[in-house]
Parts: C-alpha cells; sequence; structure tokens
C-alpha cells in the first residue's frame, strides 16, 4: 500500500542522516523523500512515500517519531491532501516537430522552459501518475534529460501536517518556538494567591 | 603600558562587554556564584519536558568561563560523582580541568572499558555514566560500548573530543566523524559548534539519557569549543520539540489490561530490565501478589522478581528454564512489562504463546507490536502502569494453573550432572551463589557461562545483574564490575567470566589495580569460546573452527598486576576457592578450570518454539532423584 507520511524534523545537520539511516537499517523502502524548509528557519518538512503493509508502516511511522529531532509525523492516509511532484525534461525535437510537442506540453499543463536548436527543456508538475503519461508520451521522440523533485504533500482544507486542525494550531505550536522569545509562564498575570505569597515592597 | 611582559592585559570592564545584564546584578557580581534570579524555574516542564532535576532558563552563571570548566562544572550539578575515560590531544583542555578533581575520574586502559564501566556503573546505580575519551580512535572505541548501552537501553553520556571547528572535514589528525558514526547507535548525539550551545546541549544530554526509554547520548567537543569562553547571559533551557516521553498509561488501555487478567485462568508476568530502568520491582512484585500471577524474567531482567517467591518462574528463552518456556506456551493471558519480545525470549514467533492474549506494557510506543502482535498496549512508565492495574485487579486463585507449573518445576528443574575429571561450570556458580547467598551484584560476559550464571544464581535484588543482552559483548564483564564496584563502593562486585570474554578487556586489571578496587572475578575457563563450540557440535557437525583458546595462566596474570589469583584446578576445591575469593578483603581472580564438553541447557534450537526446546540433561532426571544439585554441601 502506497502512503504519504510527513514529517517535520529539527533543521540541523544529521537529520535526514539519522532519518535514511533509520530506514535502510530497519529495512524499509522509500518510494521517495523529499526534504526541503517550512515557513519556519528552525523546521523542515519531510515527504516520505513509503510502500508496505499496515503492519509495517506503523513501525515506520513510530519508528520515525522515535527520533529525537523529529518533531511530528503525519500520515494522511485518511485525509484529503494535495500531492506534488516537479519535473524538468530535456525532449529531443527533430526538426518540424516542436508544434507537436508544444501540443503535448499544452494538455499537460506544462511549460516551455527553454529552447535549443534540438532540444525542448519542459517543466511540469502533477501527480506522479500523470507525470508518468507525459513521460511516456514523449519518450519516442528521444528524451535527453530528466530531473524530478519527488512528491510534497498537502491537507486540503484547515488541517495540517502537524497533525492539528486549524484553531489549534497556533496555541499548540507554542512550545515549538525558540525558548526565550516564547517565554511561557512569565507574561501571565499573577494569581491572588500568588500575591499574597509574594511579600510587599 | 604594553603587555610585552607577559602581564595580562586588564580585562575590559565587564559591563562594557555584558550591557544586557541588568545593572543591579550586573559589573562586579558577575561570575562571582550563579545569579538564580536571572533563572526561570523549571522551565523543562513548562516546555512539556520530564523535569531535569534542576531549573534551567537564562542565566548568567557561565559568564567567561571556556567549555571545559562549564563541562565540569554541569556534571557536578547533574550529581555526577564518577566518570570513567582516557586522555588525548583533542580532549586535553578537558583533562586540565579534571586535574582539580572535581569528580572522581577512572583512568582506564582502553576507551571500550570507559563505557562498559560508565554502562556498569548505570545498570547498578540507576544514575546515567559519564565517558570522557578523545578524538579520533578515542572516539570510536567507545563504538562497541554505546551500541551495547544502546540495545540494552541505558544511560550513559560520552562527552569525546573532536578537532578544531574549521578543520572538520579536512581529515585533520585523529579527525573522525564521530556523530556520523555513533548516530544509529545513540538515541542522540551532538556535535557542539559554539560554546554558547554547550550548556544547553548538557542538559538536553542528560535529559534524552535518563528519561523516556533511557539510552546513550554522545557529545562531540572541538578543541576550540572546550577553550573558548561564554560571554554573558545565555539560555540553557533544553529545546526539545520532538521530544515527549510518555509516562502515564492511557486509562482505557489499563482498563482493559486489568478486566483481560482478571479474566485469565493462567495469566503470566513476562517482565523486562525495562522494570529495573523504572525502579517498578515492587510494583511487579505487588501485582503478582495481588493477582497471584506468577512472573518469569528476562536476561536483563533478572533481579527485578525475587525469584525465591513461589510465583517466580526464573528465567524464559533460549536458555530459560523450561517450567518458564512451558507457562509461556501454555498462558493464556501474558503480561509483557518492560520487555521487547526479543528472539531469544520468543523462540519461533509464529509459534510464541499460542493460546494468550498479550498486554504489553512498555515506554517506547515502537517496541509495541514491532515482533508481536499485542492485543492491549499500554504506552507508559512501568511503575506508574502497574501501580495503576494493580488496583484494578482482585485475587483469582488458578489452583490448577500454580499445580501445573510446580509440576513441571519438580519435572525439569536447572541441573547437571557432576561427573567429569574437572569441575563443571554449573558447580562452580553453586559454589558461587552458595558463598554469597545471592547478595552480590555479578557481572558477566556473553556465552555459556552467563547463562549458566542466570540459572544457577537465585536472583532476588534489583540491579544485582549485569550483563550486555541485547548486544551480546564480549569481554562485557570486567569493565562492568569495575563500573559497578566505583558505583557502589561498599559491595561485594563479582565478574563472573568465560575465558575467551575476559581475555577481550582484561587489560583493566591495571585499572583495577590503580584504584584499589576489591573487584572479584571468576572465570569459567574451558579454553574454548564455549557457546560457539557449543553450537558447532550441534550445529556444524562438531567441526570446531576456530573456538579453540590458548590461554595463559590467569591467576600467574593477575599476580603480575599485583592482584591475588587463585588457579582452581580441582573440583572438590571449587568450594574452597570460591569462599578465598569473596572472603580476600582485594580484588581477586580465580582461574577455575572447568569440563569443556558442557553444553547449556534446556535450549531453544533456532526456528524452534519455545516448547520445542532441547531438553538435554533437564531433560534426563527424574523428579527427585539422582539430581546432582547441592551435592557441594
Amino acid at each position: 500500500m502506497r502512503s504519504v507520511l510527513s514529517a517535520l524534523v529539527m533543521n540541523e545537520p544529521g537529520v535526514l542522516s539519522h532519518v535514511a539511516g533509520m530506514f535502510s537499517a530497519r529495512g524499509f523502502n522509500i518510494d521517495s523523500l523529499v526534504v526541503g524548509r517550512t515557513e519556519d528557519p528552525a523546521f523542515s518538512r519531510m515527504t516520505i512515500i513509503v510502500n508496505a503493509d499496515e503492519r509495517v508502516l506503523d513501525q515506520v511511522r513510530k519508528q520515525l517519531a522515535k527520533i529525537v529531532t523529529v518533531v511530528k509525523v503525519r500520515d494522511f492516509k485518511d485525509l484529503p491532501f494535495v500531492e506534488r511532484d516537479l519535473m524538468l525534461i530535456k525532449v529531443a525535437t527533430p526538426p518540424g516537430r516542436r508544434g507537436e510537442i508544444n501540443e503535448l506540453v499544452n494538455i499537460f499543463r506544462g511549460r516551455i522552459v527553454d529552447v535549443g536548436l534540438h532540444t525542448l527543456m519542459i517543466e511540469m508538475s502533477g501527480e506522479e501518475e500523470k507525470l508518468d503519461a507525459f513521460i511516456d508520451m514523449v519518450r519516442p521522440y528521444g528524451i535527453r534529460e530528466l530531473a524530478r523533485t519527488g512528491v510534497i504533500a498537502m491537507p486540503r482544507g484547515g488541517a495540517t501536517g502537524n497533525g492539528e486542525q486549524e484553531e489549534v494550531a497556533r496555541s499548540e505550536r507554542q512550545p515549538l518556538a525558540k525558548p526565550g522569545r516564547a517565554e511561557p509562564a512569565a507574561k501571565r498575570e499573577p494569581t491572588a494567591e500568588e500575591m499574597q505569597a509574594i511579600p510587599p515592597g | 603600558m604594553t603587555t610585552l611582559s607577559g602581564a595580562r592585559p586588564a580585562a575590559p570592564k565587564p559591563a562594557e562587554r555584558f550591557p544586557e545584564i541588568p545593572p543591579e546584578k550586573s559589573a562586579d557580581k558577575v561570575g562571582d556564584k550563579p545569579s538564580i534570579e536571572v533563572r526561570q524555574p523549571d522551565t523543562t516542564a513548562a516546555l512539556g519536558l520530564p523535569l531535569l532535576g534542576r531549573p534551567t532558563g537564562k542565566t548568567n552563571r557561565f559568564n567567561g568561563k571556556t567549555g571545559a570548566q562549564i563541562l565540569m562544572q554541569m556534571l557536578v550539578e547533574h550529581d555526577v560523582s564518577d566518570a570513567f575515560g582516557y586522555p588525548g590531544g583533542a580532549i586535553l583542555p578537558t583533562f586540565d580541568q579534571l586535574y582539580e578533581k572535581p569528580l572522581n575520574f577512572i583512568l582506564v586502559r582502553h576507551e571500550q572499558g570507559a563505557g562498559h564501566m560508565a554502562d556498569g556503573y548505570a545498570r547498578a546505580t540507576g544514575k546515567p555514566g559519564v565517558v570522557i575519551v578523545t578524538s579520533g580512535p578515542g572516539a570510536t572505541n567507545t563504538v562497541t560500548p554505546l551500541a551495547t548501552a544502546f540495545m540494552d537501553s541505558i544511560p550513559i553520556i560520552v562527552f569525546s573530543g573532536q578537532v578544531r571547528t574549521h578543520v572538520i572535514g579536512n581529515d585533520a589528525f585523529q579527525e573522525a566523524d564521530v556523530t556520523g558514526i555513533t548516530r544509529p547507535i545513540t538515541k542522540r548525539n551532538y556535535l557542539v559548534k559554539n560554546v554558547n550551545d554547550l550548556p544547553r546541549i548538557i542538559n538536553e544530554a542528560f535529559l534524552i539519557a535518563t528519561t523516556g526509554r533511557p539510552g546513550p547520548v554522545l557529545v562531540d567537543l572541538p578543541v576550540d569549543v572546550t577553550t573558548s569562553k561564554v560571554e554573558g547571559v545565555i539560555d540553557d533551557t533544553p529545546y526539545l520539540p520532538g521530544y515527549r516521553p510518555k509516562l502515564a498509561g492511557h486509562s482505557k488501555m489499563i482498563g482493559h489490561a486489568a478486566e483481560m487478567i482478571n479474566a485469565a485462568r493462567k495469566p503470566m508476568l513476562y517482565v523486562g530490565g525495562g522494570v529495573l530502568s523504572s525502579n517498578a520491582a515492587a510494583e511487579v512484585r505487588a501485582l503478582a501478589e495481588k493477582g497471584n500471577i506468577p512472573c518469569t524474567t528476562t536476561l536483563l531482567g533478572l533481579g527485578a522478581f525475587d525469584e525465591n517467591s513461589p510465583l517466580s518462574v526464573h528465567m524464559l528463552g533460549m536458555h530459560g528454564s523450561a517450567y518458564a518456556n512451558y507457562a509461556v506456551q501454555e498462558c493464556d493471558c501474558l503480561i509483557a512489562v518492560g520487555a521487547r519480545f526479543d528472539d531469544r525470549v520468543t523462540g519461533n514467533l509464529k509459534m510464541f504463546a499460542p493460546k494468550a492474549r498479550i498486554i504489553h506494557i512498555d515506554i517506547d510506543p515502537t517496541s509495541i507490536s514491532k515482533n508481536v502482535k499485542v492485543d492491549v498496549p499500554v504506552v507508559g512508565d512501568a511503575r506508574m502502569c502497574l501501580q495503576e492495574i494493580t488496583q484494578q485487579i482482585q485475587r483469582r486463585d488458578r489452583e490448577e494453573w500454580f499445580a501445573q507449573i510446580r509440576q513441571w518445576k519438580e519435572r525439569y528443574p536447572f541441573t547437571y550432572k557432576n561427573d567429569s575429571a574437572l569441575a563443571k561450570p554449573q558447580a562452580v556458580i553453586e559454589a558461587i551463589n552458595k558463598v554469597t547467598a545471592g547478595k552480590a551484584v555479578f557481572t558477566t560476559g556473553v556465552g555459556q557461562h552467563q547463562m549458566w550464571a542466570a540459572q544457577f544464581i537465585r536472583w532476588s535484588v534489583p540491579r544485582s545483574m549485569i550483563t550486555s543482552g541485547g548486544l551480546g559483548t564480549m569481554g562485557y564483564g570486567l569493565p562492568a564490575a569495575i563500573g559497578a564496584q566505583v558505583g557502589r563502593p561498599g559491595e561485594m562486585v563479582i565478574d563472573i567470566d568465560g575465558d575467551a570474554s575476559y581475555i577481550m578487556t582484561a587489560m583493566e586489571l591495571a585499572t583495577i589495580r590503580q584504584y584499589n578496587l576489591p573487584v572479584k572475578v571468576a572465570i569459567l575457563n574451558n579454553n574454548f569460546q564455549g557457546m560457539v563450540r557449543q553450537w558447532q557440535q550441534l550445529f556444524y557437525k562438531g567441526r570446531f573452527s576456530h573456538s579453540e583458546m590458548f590461554n595463559p595462566d590467569f591467576a600467574a596474570m593477575a599476580e603480575s598486576f599485583g592482584i591475588r589469583g587463585i588457579r582452581c584446578e580441582k573440583p572438590e576445591d571449587v568450594l574452597k576457592c570460591a569462599r578465598e575469593m569473596v572472603e580476600h578483603p582485594g580484588p581477586c581472580v580465580v582461574d577455575f578450570l572447568c569440563e569443556t564438553a558442557e553444553n547449556v541447557y534446556p535450549m531453544v534450537g533456532t526456528g524452534k518454539g519455545l516448547h520445542e526446546m532441547e531438553l538435554g540433561v533437564v531433560g534426563c532426571t527424574p523428579p527427585n532423584s539422582g539430581r546432582e544439585m547441592g551435592t557441594l554441601a
């Protein structure tokens, strides 16, 4: 079963190696693993595609969450979500056939980003299957080079990959802020008992 | 004014250097003593982390101190009274601080020894063990101890030297990518790149090592970090947004567990090392006694349940008691506490506890349903969960169940035949059990002697069995015994070792002598890697490929270190020599020459279910007759 996991991790050296090492050490197979920065420079997000049965997947989730530098793990299995893969592909363009390829690119909602004498570079994003389909379409022309980012994903609606709903997201996220910035407990007003306990003057 | 004479230039006024300190606490007071005013209490708790035992927050108490000074100060603050290690170039700034003797430091002969000592220390005391070693080979020599501690969930913290930050990655002298090497065998590791991060990282290291499922942590300290100074106020609050060890079990799951136990006709407790880490031996006993439930322990759980209790069925697993293995296969409810269903415990998983519904109490969610499908998972601290479950269970009679277990116990006791010219290794262990009354701290190497020690000593006290279970590290016994002795100075510590295991780390005899530690060593010497020989005999047609050992005269070797050495050559001298060993006031090594062909039984072969064990001599013994145990009188 193909599963999409989203892991919020601390942005520091060694985390990727730890996660990748855990997968190989425990014999889990990753189809795709993408890391990128988030809106907070202290954290990165990993999107991991795993093909495994429910028992293995349960271990994958738990082992991921166990890594101290992994902050949150979310499995998108029960959520509607959007997933995207970005591809750059350089296709050989025999003289006179540029139009055909351009038509294909338009049908697949891609963009031509570079034109050479005998090649076209095309940018395309979408779900994996769509990109695979496009690759099959242009294969007869000759593929010179291909690069894909792997899948990133995000749940639809108010839910987030951190496992929260929109409303609670802010209060839940407070502990994530660097200590010193958040200053928990210090900001609130003292209670009546505390006021009495503090000797006046 | 010049400073060419070598006189130190006048320090800039602190007030100029640290403008952020409020005026009433600044200037001349800085660096005097910790100014608690600036620190926020219990910030770790406010962040949802377990308490560190001391407050953290913004502080100027490290102002003007070098990394090495901070390390020493914080070790003392974290109640570290002893540490183990070996100096070297990249860690010299730290060793210079040790010259002032802020804590009791044990110089070892090999860094592997330091790691195992810290591990033995941690297992014997419950406190984290601390190791200080240099970069490169110093650090890589701690890899085996780190892996050992990782497999057995033991809190040790290794501080390793590292080359200067600006040459990291340039293949400098004694450089190794230590954080890279140790990542899969540490719970967390750090390369400190800025001295201002050091206090926070040290706090995190202690927090991570000792909470949740404990484990080793490594902190790599480049020379320029230990030599440069912190300036001004820094925050030493642990910052671990992804770390929330869960302590209290889910009340619904606890309710389910209690219901299942109450409904069970043949329940069985299966208790592992987690019970010792959470100091829950009393709670296990309370549950077993209140519910009238028999209890078996794993190798690492030995001592967590008093084996003299009629409820005890001793150790289970590959070389566990036949009665424990039969009981597991027969029980209808298995209550696993702080254990992880290791393959040496379960045998063939497909046949493991076929009639049982399984309750699993563990602080580590990854342990649950990893090997065996669990019916009731309870994630939490063993102590807290057991207390709650015990409240909700009722006493049941279970007369039939206990009658069945009693019958197995009488039919298949641990046994051996005293029929050889040389001493039987089991007889040596029995003699040691007799002369100590089981009241000592025991460590072992790995192999036959380890299994016999587990079988023939009647374990009754928590933290009295110190052994490498998960990784099976030969050579663990002697350094672990040193660590245990350092941690529990007034008590008798005995390393029960095999000749092959012992000689792997025997150079630590010099450490014993240097610090006059009264460690006892009993070597079961059969001039073989006994367990390898057993497997080669049983599964490789007796082709003893490279398992026979040439050994020195161990007694003479000990004497050459200035340690009392005794050679026990005859079976009839075993008890006398064992007694001499424990009565000798200082360190003592006894070389017990043992029968070579002896095998450990019962034995669950690979791929077999627990009930399919080879009984060997255990099965040959008709009840109450011809049994050779206790003939030492």
